[in-house]
């Protein structure tokens, strides 16, 4: 198991040196001059060249690269053109919404499409199975921001059991931040939680097909201990795939959420930040997104080999 | 005294009949071999027993076992039955395990669920199992998982799973058709073994009559799911009173009517030919041990012989069979066709035109999507130019097989298994080849279609001069159609000769070895033979 984790480390480590690769020199390559970029088309040539300075583009490539890995690194990721201050302060505001968000629309979307999916396997066909499915398909096919302004209108406005938009930062306090992330969590969960339930339904129904449900059976288990005990941790896999890829798209997929919801997260941030061409940003959220993807997929190769003894081998 | 009796047992599947008045009894501590073809319904026998019958399965009849009938049972009743007072396995041993369970928690599981031991003393319990079916503690501790073991091991884990609570019926449905010769010998050991020991009863399915002529007490012979025959075993086998069970019996012993006339012209030559493949590294800086597959193997094959390569999985015939159809490259020696031709993956079209194969598994060897003209008439691909009667050739091709020129125009899944290995054969002889490989061709099939598929193959040698390189596991099948044979173990060739030398008098210990593994059909209960 260690050695497991220890080649998936490596792997890790080269795919983000690679990443860093690619999202510098493609900054690089963008025709003209990165500074003369971000300051638009009627910018004064002094100025451009004072940011040149700034950004160190007088420098070669090479050592531009290292200073910005070397900075990341760090922590320090340079400043931001338009906001004037530290970019690894904005991006560590900016991950204090979207990190838990994310996370809370994952739980809820996992809380929801395990027993949905679970019980869609176990009643194949039923009318209930059918109900589950025709309404994981809706909730694939309407768009979360519908959803989420249907959501601001019942519970904000009708009930007002929940602000409509706003986040009043962690300092406020635990719960009034919960209550401010609750309706986008929910947006956000609804279609990945229908996405799940349904791979967790086949991935449940292709399980209960095999040969070792049928052994079970035979020593006497029942059928819901045959799910329970059998069924289930093989059906993990392909799930767990899913909710690692879930996580990287809610992490910077949730900016329409973020916009009906006024939450100043990440992908608000990048959104402005391409805007407002400050490449500085661009790059290093970028970085950060890269790194998060490959920080989970990593998590994830840990928990399939936790799962299923065939992919740890012994030394 | 019978343990259990079952009275017109019947069953359809939506609607489809499956069993008709099954009866039967099963003595205490006695074997009751159920034998017949695929389709016949003694699977579906076993697992009405069981109560683990399909969706849309409607059963009537009684099966009863201490005077209950099991099928007015309810679920809570029969849960507590399985496992405990009837045990399981089933034919694949390689699925029938949990993967991502130990397997001392899946033999522990039977007692926990039974609530007869908690974990710790189900554990000790689960030890005691797995010694008792020759997997000690020193090498199969309990937290091994499934996929560290081999088939037959396997097996031996779902029977310790099976007879975990000593119940008083076993019902092992093909418990050895997946495992080797040698290994199958081990397992009906331990079978007979636990019935003496427990005074378990038995209830063994299986299609092989040779399997059951040295285990069963009493035999039932199953066709299209009604009981034709049952017996006890020696007289059974002796009178053979129906006339399905004498089919039976004439096809597993046929052996098609040859007569080979073998030239001096060589078709194929093998020549010291090794291959091996890298193991996972067992440290990170280490080199990669190797596996060396195929060791130094060489022979020759002429025009219009049939050589058998018999050996167990894992000797290597696997790899030697892909290098010789070019398919994979040798690390040394050399593999020729017509001694001048180098055999390897890149050669020319025109040569792999000349040598075709027929794989085992009549199901996954063809693309559903097409239809039976395009598949067969496919190794035309292998010519520059398609030949201008193709359609006719084709044609031809089926009627040689023994189908009809209008099953051109149907897909696959419109035919049988056997009708499909006539045309997995079709395809192969479309292009006139020198030499067909026949990969396992015949193992999947029924005896009685087996039979017919044999005397294809012989009378198309006969008829075009066929070269022959018939690999199988099946002894008795090499010995019915091979001139020569060689008998491969870890990668090498341990004995080669006339066939019915080798069989008569095996030289190499191993090959007695596996002749002695063989089932046999005792011959003095075979003199009554029916013509």
């Amino acid at each position: 198991m260690l050695r497991f984790a220890l080649q998936r480390l490596t792997s890790l480590t080269i795919s983000l040196i690679v990443a860093s690769m690619v999202i510098f020199f493609v900054i690089e390559v963008i025709p003209g001059d990165p500074a003369a970029y971000m300051l638009g088309m009627n910018a004064q040539p002094e100025t451009v060249a004072a940011l040149r300075r700034d950004l160190g583009l007088d420098q070669g490539l090479f050592v531009r690269y290292l200073a910005w890995v070397g900075g990341m690194v760090t922590g320090d990721f340079g400043t931001s053109y338009t906001y004037r201050v530290p970019v690894s302060e904005l991006i560590m505001a900016r991950l204090g919404v979207s990190l838990p968000l994310t996370v809370y629309a994952l739980v809820l979307s996992t809380l929801i499409a395990f027993p949905v999916g679970l019980i869609a396997a176990a009643r194949r066909g039923s009318a209930l199975d059918a109900g589950i499915m025709g309404g994981t398909q809706l909730g694939i096919a309407l768009p979360n921001f519908w959803f989420a302004m249907l959501l601001v209108l019942f519970f904000s406005i009708t009930l007002q059991w929940f602000s409509a938009g706003g986040f009043p930062g962690w300092d406020a306090g635990f719960w009034i931040n919960i209550q401010a992330l609750t309706l986008p969590a929910v947006a956000l969960a609804l279609p990945q939680a229908s996405i799940l339930a349904r791979v967790m339904r086949s991935a449940v129904i292709e399980t209960l097909g095999q040969d070792y449900i049928r052994t079970a059976r035979a020593k006497g288990l029942t059928s819901r201990q045959t799910v329970v005990r059998h069924a289930l941790r093989n059906a993990l896999i392909p799930v767990l795939t899913i909710i690692g890829l879930q996580f990287s798209f809610l992490l910077a997929g949730g900016i329409i959420i973020e916009n009906v919801f006024f939450l100043p997260g990440l992908g608000r941030l990048i959104f402005q930040a391409i805007t407002q061409r400050d490449l500085i940003v661009v790059e290093s959220v970028v970085m950060i997104l890269v790194f998060a993807v490959i920080l989970v997929t990593f998590l994830v190769d840990l928990t399939y080999a936790a799962a299923d003894p065939r992919l740890r081998r012994r030394a | 005294m019978s343990l259990i009796s079952v009275e017109n047992l019947s069953l359809d599947i939506y609607g489809t009949p499956i069993l008709r008045d099954v009866s039967f009894d099963i003595a205490q501590g006695k074997v009751f071999g159920l034998v017949g073809e695929s389709g016949s319904g003694k699977s579906m026998t076993s697992l009405a027993l069981m109560k683990l019958l399909p969706d849309g399965a409607r059963r009537s009849g009684r099966a009863v076992i201490d005077g209950r009938d099991l099928f007015a049972l309810d679920e809570a009743a029969m849960c507590a039955i399985r496992g405990n007072q009837i045990g399981m396995i089933f034919q694949e041993p390689m699925t029938a395990l949990n993967p991502v369970q130990t397997i001392g928690d899946q033999v522990a599981e039977t007692l926990v669920v039974h609530g007869v031991a908690k974990r710790a003393e189900a554990l000790a319990i689960a030890r005691e199992k797995l010694d008792r079916v020759g997997l000690d503690g020193a090498r199969f501790p309990l937290d091994r998982y499934p996929h560290e073991l081999s088939g037959g091991q396997r097996q031996r884990v779902c029977i310790a799973m099976a007879v975990a609570l000593r119940p008083r019926l076993l019902i092992a449905d093909e418990p050895t058709t997946a495992l080797d010769v040698t290994t199958q010998a081990q397992i009906l050991d331990l079978l007979r073994g636990l019935v003496e020991e427990e005074g378990m009863s038995l209830l063994m399915i299986t299609h092989d009559l040779a399997v059951v002529s040295g285990l069963a007490d009493h035999v039932a012979v199953m066709q299209e799911g009604r009981i034709v025959e049952q017996g006890p075993t020696e007289e059974l086998f002796r009178t053979r009173a129906h006339d399905y069970t004498q089919r039976l019996f004439a096809a597993s012993a046929h052996r098609p009517a040859r007569e080979p006339t073998v030239t001096d012209e060589i078709l194929l030559t093998v020549e010291d030919a090794r291959r091996s493949y890298a193991l996972p590294r067992r440290s990170l800086f280490g080199t990669a041990p190797k596996l060396e597959a195929v060791r130094g193997v060489s022979f020759t094959l002429r025009k219009g012989e049939s050589l058998g390569l018999v050996g167990e999985s894992g000797c290597g015939k696997s790899t030697l069979t892909r290098a010789i159809l070019g398919l994979e490259d040798l690390q040394g020696g050399s593999i020729r066709l017509f001694d001048r031709e180098p055999v390897k993956p890149g050669m020319a079209n025109a040569l792999r035109a000349g040598l075709q194969v027929v794989f085992q598994d009549p199901y996954g060897s063809f693309n559903p999507r097409w239809k039976v003209s395009r598949l067969v008439a496919e190794p035309f691909h292998l010519m520059p130019h398609p030949p201008a009667d193709a359609r006719d050739r084709v044609n031809d091709a089926l009627v040689e097989v023994g189908l009809r020129p209008d099953d051109a125009d149907k897909y696959i899944h419109e035919f049988s298994g056997g009708q499909r290995q006539r045309i997995a054969i079709a395809r192969a002889l479309i292009n006139r080849p020198d030499l067909i490989v026949l990969d396992e061709a015949v193992s999947a099939l029924d005896v009685r279609v087996r039979a017919q598929i044999l005397d294809l193959l012989a009378r198309l040698q006969e008829t075009h001069g066929l070269g022959y390189l018939f690999i199988s596991h099946d002894l008795h099948v090499v010995r019915a159609i091979t001139d020569r044979v060689m008998v491969m173990k870890a990668g090498e060739i341990v004995e080669t000769g006339e066939t019915e030398a080798v069989f008569a008098n095996p030289q190499h210990p191993y090959t007695r070895q596996l002749i002695a593994a063989t089932p046999t059909i005792p011959a003095q209960w075979q003199m009554q033979e029916h013509a």
